[in-house]
């Protein structure tokens, strides 16, 4: 069990949980994450460690309300607890031994890159953090990463900073020359169009990938990505890639799997419904409307 | 009842089926296929053994079971002293019973067998210990004096297990690490409810508990301690992670949905309970047409938790014929009776999708039998143009595993054979004195009564490692058995 200290809401999705971790507080690195599992009967779900603090021994989740999970995770109040957490998980971030690194935040990915920015500024890397959200009210870890560089807010309607995407402002740093390294963490689209304009200069892009995980040790493949058109499993080999080498569109697609699924577990979630296993009820495959249709026999020469 | 019987009166009794729920009933439902013996069946079956002075059954058996003695004390009525026998030998014996390949171990070798049909030792190994799991307090636990030693075990599969309980009971203080919520390893997340019920694993690791042993869960080796840190913690350290790093097929259409690896199938209905689902969060796929490629165990449990799942049509595509699946004979036997179709010599080439990259098919190719390959079967051999497409929504991917290099990876020290696995020696000693291994992180995917033999074997060297009778030897490469 790990108890939540504190709780802090970021913006209206966002919410900010640090729960006790002894273990990994003490020795998690940026880039890693760790599997959570808040009850019995829950997913298993990854998330980025965003902080962490080894004198009390907690660790910072910073969770974006998405489905029925991150909805329960985000309606802890401190004095409950989490169940499982294991971890820290993930390959630790190539950091750059030196120079100057540009992070790119989208939405919750803000936070993800908080402890990458960290990890640079211990090092003595220049970090410009460029972050983005639909409106003032949707812009998170501002303060945070001012400690350690300078800071460049957008937002999609100007209500804040500069009007719209982080990847104009990218592009005008990256214009200015002396990018050494830029590291993206945000929703698959933004991820895809930061490794789009750094591609033709040749500045080194990491990107941080959030396929569906289940394990998180490499033991089922779930979370398969295709980089440079050979497959690997992310938990492991990464969640950090070569954003000029991964196949966006396939982890966009695959990100989609469950979708019917999670629209029923939420459904079912505000309905209160309390359905057994009445598996007929639930949504097929999605490919069984075509494939199950010719239910005559497998056509053998 | 007694044991008095002559050979000819043994010889006279038929062997005994074990009653089983209906095809049509479980193939929709998660409920052991097999019910067990009753008492009265258990002790005609027994009788059948004919207490042979030099048993081969035993010789069969991997980790040589006595199977004479408990059945004899069986058939004396003694279930108590025959469950204490069973135990002394096998410490997971409701586990083994219902999973061991006893077609070709212990049964393969009874003398009944040559004339007729062996006796049912599996069955009968279940019994006992399922009377054994029900009457734990007629079973006093005895434990040697602490002796101060603690010993670290990764990974709590049968391995881990039988190891932790091997230490445990000789004083040592034991404490087990596991990457997953739920200690059990395969046999909770791999091996399906109906042909192992959770609970028996449950029961086990409860059994360990009270004896000392200490789990703890969601610590990964090699990412929350790593292996140096915990020789430096431990005394003496068992590695027993298994072989869990599933293998694709490399063919075009494998990132599409509706592609699983069998460990990930598995893992949602098994450990995340997904069958369940909604009232468990974790979801699965459900399909009309399940497409399973492999012939092993882990692909019958795939196809036929398919069925489970309601598909119309759960297929098994494989590329040699029935007679060599390695499949347990009653898992492939059940599977039919369930209506699982069979393609034998059949190979995946590709896998098809639509325009939303939803699988709608498995293209394949006929093989024939060819010239015998390594393994001395015939290696199958693609007929040129006979390719065909089984339309198809689900495509599990059951070909096999490899050792997970997650642990061993971070830490170079330790020496590994061209697969990955861990090399030790005949003592089960790695190349780091002091870290012991077994399980199929040494011999690839193999087979939980060899894992657990390997925890017992390892055990027994540790505990005279501690006592400085053991010398570090040259590690040696063994033959890999996977
Ligand atoms: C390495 C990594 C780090 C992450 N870090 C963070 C973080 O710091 N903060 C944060 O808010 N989110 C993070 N995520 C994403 C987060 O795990 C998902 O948003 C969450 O699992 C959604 O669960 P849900 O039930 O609330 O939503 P659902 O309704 O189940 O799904 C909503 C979306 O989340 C994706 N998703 C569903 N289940 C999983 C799963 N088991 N693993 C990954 N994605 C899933 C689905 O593709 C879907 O698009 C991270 C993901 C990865 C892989
Ligand atoms: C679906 C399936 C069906 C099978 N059916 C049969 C059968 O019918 N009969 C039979 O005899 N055999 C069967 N087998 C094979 C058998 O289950 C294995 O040979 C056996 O479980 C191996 O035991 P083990 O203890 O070595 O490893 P495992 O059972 O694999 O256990 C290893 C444990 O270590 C944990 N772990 C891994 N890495 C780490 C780490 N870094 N830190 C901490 N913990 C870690 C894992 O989570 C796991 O719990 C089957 C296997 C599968 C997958
Ligand atoms: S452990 Fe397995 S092989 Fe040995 S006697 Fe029991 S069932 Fe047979
Ligand atoms: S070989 Fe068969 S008959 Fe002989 S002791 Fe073993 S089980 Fe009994
Ligand atoms: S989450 Fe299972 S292999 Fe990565």
């Amino acid at each position: 069990m790990h108890a939540v200290l504190a709780r802090r809401q970021l913006n209206p999705d966002v919410t900010r949980l640090d729960v006790e971790a002894p273990r990994i507080a003490q020795i998690r690195q940026p880039g890693q994450f760790v599997i959570v599992r808040r009850a019995e009967t829950s997913e298993r779900i990854p998330l980025t460690i965003a902080d962490a603090d080894p004198v009390r021994g907690s660790i910072a989740l910073v969770i974006q309300a998405v489905g029925k999970s991150t909805r329960e995770l985000v309606a802890l109040q401190p004095g409950e607890a989490i169940l499982d957490i294991a971890g820290p998980l993930g390959r630790p971030t190539e950091l750059i031994p030196s120079g100057h690194a540009v992070c790119v935040g989208g939405g919750v990915g803000t936070a993800v890159v908080h402890p990458i920015a960290q990890g640079l500024h211990a090092r003595g890397v220049r970090v410009t953090s460029i972050i983005g959200g639909r409106s003032r009210e949707w812009v998170i870890f501002e303060e945070e990463l001012r400690r350690l560089g300078a800071v460049i807010v957008c937002t999609d309607d100007g209500s804040y900073g500069r009007k719209g995407f982080v990847t104009v402002a990218l592009g005008d740093v990256l214009a200015g020359g002396g990018v050494d390294a830029v590291y993206a963490v945000g929703p698959v689209p933004m991820m895809r169009a930061v490794a789009a304009l750094t591609r033709p200069l040749g500045v080194r892009t990491i990107v941080s990938l959030n396929p569906i995980m289940i394990d998180g040790t490499g033991m089922c493949g779930g979370c398969r990505v295709s980089v440079g058109g050979e497959m690997k499993f992310a938990c492991v080999d990464g969640p950090e890639f070569d954003g000029h080498r991964v196949d966006y569109d396939e982890l966009q697609d695959r990100l989609a799997t469950y979708r019917q699924y999670e629209l029923e577990a939420l459904r079912c979630a505000e309905t209160q419904c309390r359905l057994g296993p009445h598996l007929t009820n639930l949504p097929a495959a999605e490919g069984a409307h075509s494939a199950a249709k010719p239910a005559e026999p497998a056509v053998v020469p | 009842m007694s044991g008095k019987l002559s050979t000819r009166e043994r010889l006279s009794i038929p062997r005994q089926r074990i009653p089983e729920q209906p095809p049509e009933a479980r193939a929709s439902n998660f409920a052991e296929v097999n019910l067990g013996f009753t008492e009265q069946l258990a002790l005609l079956e027994a009788q059948r053994c004919l207490q042979c002075k030099d048993p081969k059954c035993v010789r069969g058996c991997p980790v040589g079971v006595n199977i004479p003695r408990f059945l004899q004390l069986l058939t004396e009525g003694k279930v108590a002293e025959a469950a204490q026998s069973l135990l002394c030998d096998n410490a997971l014996p409701a586990v083994t019973g219902r999973v061991c390949p006893q077609e070709t171990q212990c049964e393969a070798e009874c003398v009944r067998a040559a004339k007729g049909e062996p006796v049912a030792i599996g069955y009968l190994e279940r019994y006992v210990a399922d009377w054994a799991r029900t009457h734990a307090e007629r079973l006093p636990i005895e434990k040697a004096p602490p002796t101060g030693k603690r010993i670290a075990i990764v990974g709590s599969g049968p391995s881990g297990l039988t190891a932790a309980g091997e230490l445990a009971r000789r004083g040592h203080e034991v404490t087990i690490y596991e990457a997953l919520h739920k200690p059990g390893g395969v046999l909770v997340y791999g091996i399906p409810e109906f042909r192992l019920p959770k609970k028996i694993v449950e029961q086990e690791v409860e059994r360990l508990r009270r004896l000392g042993v200490r789990i703890e869960c969601n610590v990964v080796i090699g990412r929350t301690w790593t292996l140096p840190e915990l020789r430096a913690r431990f005394d003496a350290v068992y590695i027993a992670n298994g072989a869990g790093l599933p293998l694709f097929l490399n063919i075009p259409g494998e990132n599409l949905k509706g592609v699983y690896s069998a460990n990930e199938y598995l893992t949602r209905v098994n450990l995340m309970a997904a069958w369940q689902f909604p009232r468990n969060d974790t979801p699965v796929l459900h399909g009309q047409r399940v497409a399973v490629i492999g012939g092993g165990n882990v692909a019958l449990d795939a196809v036929r938790t398919a069925r489970r799942l309601g598909a119309q049509e759960a297929m098994i595509v494989y590329r040699r014929t029935k007679a060599e699946m390695p499949a347990r004979a009653e898992e492939i036997h059940h599977a039919e009776d369930e209506g699982v179709r069979f393609h034998f010599l059949t190979a995946p080439v590709e896998i098809l999708g639509n325009e939303k990259r939803w699988v709608t098919g498995l293209k394949c190719i006929r093989m024939e039998p060819g010239a015998p390959d390594e393994t001395g079967r015939a290696r199958p051999v693609p007929v040129p143009g006979s390719e065909f497409v089984l339309p198809c929504d689900i495509v599990v991917v059951a070909i096999g595993t490899r050792a997970n290099p997650l642990l061993t990876s971070t830490c170079p020290e330790l020496k590994l054979n061209r697969w990955g696995n861990i090399v030790v020696d005949e003592n089960g000693m790695t190349s780091l004195p002091g870290v012991f291994a077994g399980g199929d992180i040494v011999r690839g995917a193999a087979t939980v009564i060899l894992a657990m033999g390997d925890g017992k074997r390892a055990a027994q060297a540790i505990d005279a490692w501690l006592r400085g009778e053991l010398k570090p030897a040259e590690a040696q490469t063994p033959a890999p058995t996977g």
